[in-house]
Parts: structure tokens; C-alpha cells; sequence
């Protein structure tokens, strides 16, 4: 489903990064892990199209991100990637349905009432984002996540937030939900928690090449 | 979606918003009412000039005599001597005349003596009853009727001068003949009869020799004239300016019951006439001519009026500067919040981009802000504008008889385009960052 090649970024006045490559079935799960500071946060937001590798290539589901124009990049995004972050971030305005199905590309209207109930915040839909509990908030960007019913689900950080038993919890529901969609799931974080919990992994180098 | 997010996150900022909107909404309401009270001015100035082409007066101020004798704001320049007036009103130059007779007021009302013709210029329509034809028979304008109660057949007294609480002509009554429609003109706002019965009035009032008032005096023995000119001006205007033989007979007919015959003393005296000429050559030499060789005063009143509204106009356009400026620190305002926002708001915006807007969704996203902004700033001042006519009309309706209606005036649609122009244009900046922002960048920051 996703796999890349040979990728790299560099940043203005340092060293490019190389990454490992990557490769995860519909359905599969990988963890990405690694020291802050070696450079996980911007694969995962290569991987998501939210910026452009200096060298190498994503493909997801045969398509090749790299040769994508910015608005099909955006595009693809929304219809085909699930992104969940460190921070649950919400447009404070609105509502928790309203942030849910915030995209464009939100194609389960109908079923948000399941996938919330799935995620156990089915009863705080009406509530503003400030009045959730850190566990609630975060459960809720999975939800966001997945209304697209997407095939490529990417979880910044997703767990280090919170405590061990939401921790699991909030791992349950992605391993879940990624199974629901057929989706590939991958998580990226410093969090030993999930080392034992995910077959899959890679671990990143702190100091590159 | 876009248009909810816009929408909350106005309400989500009460603050700010208020900051933006109440600004917006001083400079609309502000330029707002100077455009619905300078249009309606104008309007109304407008409507009573007619085609008036020239006033003939008693010397003093020409904006004086304009302001009396044709808006009756103001109170007239003196009398002028009917013989003297009678030399203008016959010149061949000369299309019709329309002699005013001032004197007395009922309620406030002023009582006006004055030809059917005058009633014609303003395509007066009677609503009930009918055109006076003896002396102290009264026709009410539509307000007057309103305002006073008076029916037809209704009996009241004039007060001597404007003021209520003035010397009551207890002698000689008036008695209501007509009530007129609404003609939106000064006319409303008149009570008229003929010239005589302000003769007469104060012919009876003379006696007394208390008259203390500066105008108003009239007495004297040239009323055959008058009377002629008066009645011919009923019967037929078109012919006006020939048929002199007719005068006596019709002063026989018609003017035995005025008290008037008494006086032999000096000759009558009218308040002003209006004028219209048959060529705009006269209407360039006769005031010159008035001016230089009789006692009268001759004025153009458009001339007078554009010159008042000049001058009106420098005060306006004042106001109207610091309203723009007014405007333009609203545009500051809207700008600095959307732009101060900006950083507060850029998770958000991330976030946007990361479910699949594109850059020029959070273009229209700060724009749509601005624009409802402008739009609620817009409104307000509106409905404000319409409060502040309503306070000025309850001044200006007692002291100058004036009433300012809510309407929608067409220098608002222009109002409406540059609120929104403002709002546009100062969300332009922040709006064209936000397209333009890194997402990975604000997205990654722990």
C-alpha cells in the first residue's frame, strides 16, 4: 500500500536526511521510532505530502506522491490519508461533530455516529473541544482520521500524551480502525510503550550520514 | 464548511469582533445618516423650489428672504409696498407672480395669504372641500389637518407673529373651506387663505395699536388693486398679463365684504412675491433691475440655495472626512485582528490543510472573515443611522418643521461596497500569508 524510495530531505544549511525505506500492506502496521530530533515528524509529514522530500520517492496504492502537483497532493490527502498528531489540534469554534467531519473529503456523514461509539465519544458530539477530557480529544482526531475512510492512516506522537491505560487504549483503537479500513497504519514515536505492543518496527538513527 | 468555520470563529472572538464591528459601525452610521439627511435636504429643498425664478422681498438678507418666503423656515425680511411690487408684476417680461401675504399662525401653523396659483404651482389636490374664495375662508395643508383636528367648516383664530403664545385676532375668525393631500411641499405645513384676510386681520387688530412685531403691519387703501390681481390670478392665469380693463370689475364683484375699504392711509403691503419670467433674459436683467432701482430685493432662489448647500457641503464633507477615517481604522482594525490572529490560528489553519483544503480555501477563509465582518458592521451602522433619525427628527420636527424618512438612499448601495471593500481589502495581507504558510512547519512545533 505504501512503500518509499531512497528518501531523503535536507534543510536549508544542514546535512540531507536519509531515511530507511518503508514498505506496509493494506492492513499492516509499522512503528517508526527514534530520538526527537532525528527527523520522524518530517518523514511522517513527507509521507503525508505535507512536504516535499529533497530526493526519493512515497508511493501509496501505486501513486506516486512525488510527481503529484501541489493541489493533487492535496487532494490525494484528503481523500486518501488519515493523519492523527501529537497534539490534538481542533478549530476551537466549532463542534466536536463539526471537527470530525471537517474535510472535504469526509465520506462517512452517516456513520460518524458508529465511528464515534467505536471511539467512545459518541456522546460528546454536541460538546465544544475544550470540553473534552486530553484521552477524549485525542480519541476524537482518530475519529477525524478516519472519515475519509482512508488507505494510509499516519499517527504523529499519538500516545505520549497520555497515560498508560488510555495509551493502550488509544493504540487498540488505531490497530482497530486501520483493520476496519484496510488501511496502513504508521505510528511515529519515542514511546517505548508501543515497542512491545507492534510487531513491526524501524528504528531511526539519531545522527544520520 | 467553510463559511460555518468563518462564521464561529467571529462568534468565537466576541472581543475582537466587537472591537472591528463597533468601528465599522461608527463610520457607517455616521456617513449613512449624513447621506439620508443631505439627500433629503436636497429633496425637499428641491421639491419647493418649483421653478421659482425669482422672489421679490423687502431688503435684508437674500438667504433670509428665500428661507421665508419659499421654505418658511425663517422669519420674512419686512414688507414691500403692493403699488411698488404691482410695477414688477405687470412688466411684460413676466409670466406670472405669486403675491405672499404673511401674518399669522394658528398652533404653530403659519397662516398665508396668498393666490390659488400658489396652491397650483405645487399641483395641490383637496382631499375635501374646497379653494377659498372669500376673505377669511382657510385651506389646511395635509400636516396642519393632521396635526390640529380641524374640519371643514371648523372655526380658529390666527395668533399675530409665530409664536403661541402671540396677541389672538379674537375678531375675525377663520373658517376652514378645504383640506389639501399631501403634496410633500411646504405646502403641508401652510395654512392659506387670501391675501385680504391677513388685511383684514390686522386691520381689525390695528385698532388696538399694540402691535409690538416687526412685520406684518399690513394696512391701506390700495386694495383695489390687489383685489384685482387676486381674483384674476383664480379665474384665469393664463391670460395674466393683459385684459388691465377687467381689474375694477372684479374688485366690485367680489371684494365688497372685506373690511379693507377702511383704509385709506397708506397704500397695502404684501410680504414678497414669487416670480417666473417668460424668457431667462429677464430672469438675468430684472433682479439687477429690482435691485438697483426699487426698494425691493430680487433673488434667484436656486442661486441662494445652491449657495447655502455650498456651505452646508463644507461642514458635511467635514464630517464625512472623519467618517472615512473612521472607516479606514476599522480596515486597521479588522486587519490587525485577522493578522494578530494569524499565529494563534495557525495549528488551526495546519489542520485545515492536513484534512485537504487547499492554500486558496484559507485564502477565502480570512476573506469570508473580513467580509462578515464588514457585513455585520454594515448592518448595525445601518439600523443605527435609522435610531439617529429618529432622534434628529424629533428635534428638527418641532424647530424646523422638517421629517426625515428612514428610506434607503442610493449613496448607500455605494456605503455598502466600500464596507465591504474595506473588509475585503484588509484581509487581503493575512489571507494571502495564510495561503501561503508552511504547514509542516506549524504542524511540527512541540
Amino acid at each position: 500500500m505504501l512503500y518509499t524510495k531512497e528518501l531523503a530531505y535536507a534543510y536549508p544549511g544542514s546535512l540531507p536526511i536519509r531515511f530507511p525505506e518503508i514498505r506496509v500492506g493494506a492492513g499492516q502496521s509499522l512503528l517508526i521510532s527514534g530520538e526527537s530530533g532525528c527527523g520522524k515528524t518530517t518523514l511522517l509529514h513527507m509521507l503525508a505530502g505535507l512536504r516535499r522530500p529533497s530526493a526519493g520517492q512515497v508511493i501509496i496504492d501505486d501513486v506516486h506522491m512525488t510527481g503529484l502537483t501541489s493541489k493533487e497532493i492535496d487532494q490525494f490527502r484528503g481523500r486518501h490519508i488519515g493523519i492523527v498528531y501529537q497534539q490534538p489540534y481542533f478549530i476551537q469554534s466549532i463542534s466536536v461533530l463539526d471537527n470530525i467531519l471537517l474535510s472535504p473529503y469526509a465520506t462517512q456523514h452517516n456513520e460518524v455516529e458508529n465511528l464515534a461509539t467505536r471511539l467512545h465519544v459518541g456522546k460528546v458530539l454536541s460538546r465544544y473541544p475544550y470540553q473534552l477530557s486530553v484521552g477524549q480529544q485525542q480519541r476524537v482526531t482518530i475519529a477525524r482520521a478516519m472519515v475519509n475512510k482512508p488507505k494510509v492512516i499516519l499517527a504523529d506522537e499519538p500516545t505520549s500524551a497520555l497515560d498508560n491505560k488510555n495509551c493502550s487504549a488509544v493504540l487498540d483503537l488505531l490497530l482497530g480502525e486501520a483493520q476496519v479500513n484496510q488501511a496502513a497504519l504508521i505510528i511515529v514515536s519515542h514511546d517505548d510503550r508501543l515497542k512491545s505492543e507492534l510487531k513491526d518496527s524501524i528504528q531511526l538513527n539519531s545522527i544520520q550520514n | 464548511m467553510l463559511v460555518k468555520i468563518a462564521w464561529k470563529n467571529i462568534l468565537h472572538k466576541p472581543l475582537n469582533t466587537a472591537l472591528c464591528v463597533s468601528l465599522l459601525l461608527f463610520g457607517v452610521a455616521i456617513i449613512s445618516l449624513l447621506l439620508l439627511i443631505q439627500y433629503q435636504v436636497e429633496q425637499k429643498f428641491d421639491r419647493d423650489l418649483q421653478d421659482i425664478d425669482l422672489v421679490v422681498g423687502a431688503k435684508g438678507s437674500p438667504l433670509q428672504l428665500v428661507l421665508s418666503a419659499i421654505y418658511h423656515l425663517d422669519a420674512p425680511t419686512g414688507n414691500i409696498k403692493l403699488a411698488e411690487a404691482r410695477k414688477i408684476m405687470e412688466s411684460p417680461m413676466v409670466d406670472n407672480t405669486i403675491p405672499l401675504a404673511y401674518g399669522d399662525s394658528y398652533l404653530g401653523h403659519q397662516i398665508l395669504g396668498t393666490s390659488p396659483d400658489y396652491l397650483e404651482k405645487y399641483n395641490a389636490q383637496f382631499l375635501e372641500g374646497e379653494m377659498f374664495s372669500k376673505s377669511m375662508e382657510a385651506v389646511l395643508g395635509a400636516d396642519v389637518a393632521k396635526k390640529s383636528g380641524l374640519k371643514i367648516g371648523s372655526e380658529f383664530l390666527g395668533t399675530h407673529g409665530e409664536v403661541s403664545q402671540g396677541h389672538v385676532h379674537e375678531e375675525s375668525p377663520y373658517t376652514v373651506v378645504g383640506i389639501l393631500d399631501e403634496t410633500n411641499s411646504v405646502l403641508d405645513r401652510l395654512i392659506l387663505t387670501n391675501i385680504e384676510s391677513v388685511w383684514q386681520v390686522h386691520a381689525d387688530h390695528d385698532g388696538h395699536g399694540e402691535d409690538d412685531e416687526h412685520h406684518d403691519h399690513e394696512e391701506g387703501h390700495d386694495h383695489e388693486h390687489h383685489d384685482h390681481d387676486h381674483e384674476h390670478h383664480e379665474n384665469d392665469n393664463e391670460r395674466h398679463d393683459h385684459d388691465e380693463g377687467g381689474h375694477e370689475h372684479h374688485h366690485h364683484g367680489e371684494g365688497e365684504d372685506h373690511v379693507v375699504t377702511e383704509f385709506e392711509r397708506d397704500s397695502m403691503e404684501i410680504t414678497a412675491f414669487l416670480v417666473n419670467f417668460k424668457t431667462r433674459m429677464a430672469m438675468l436683467n430684472m433682479p439687477r433691475i429690482i435691485n438697483q432701482e426699487t426698494n425691493m430685493q430680487a433673488v434667484i432662489p436656486s442661486l441662494e440655495i445652491n449657495r447655502l448647500f455650498y456651505m452646508i457641503g463644507v461642514g458635511a464633507s467635514t464630517i464625512r472626512l472623519v467618517a472615512v477615517g473612521i472607516m479606514l481604522m476599522a480596515g486597521f482594525s479588522v486587519f490587525f485582528v485577522l493578522y494578530g490572529r494569524l499565529e494563534n490560528r495557525k495549528y488551526e489553519l495546519g489542520l485545515l490543510r492536513s484534512v485537504g483544503y487547499r492554500p486558496v480555501h484559507l485564502f477565502r477563509l480570512l476573506v469570508l472573515e473580513g467580509l462578515i465582518l464588514a457585513a455585520i458592521g454594515f448592518s448595525l451602522g445601518w439600523i443605527f443611522s435609522r435610531v439617529g433619525l429618529f432622534f434628529i427628527n424629533t428635534r428638527v420636527e418641532n424647530d424646523f418643521n422638517l421629517h426625515f424618512e428612514a428610506l434607503w438612499v442610493p449613496g448607500e448601495f455605494w456605503l455598502l461596497l466600500l464596507t465591504f471593500l474595506v473588509g475585503i481589502v484588509s484581509a487581503l495581507l493575512p489571507a494571502w500569508q495564510a495561503m501561503r504558510m508552511d504547514v509542516s512547519a506549524a504542524l511540527s512545533k512541540n
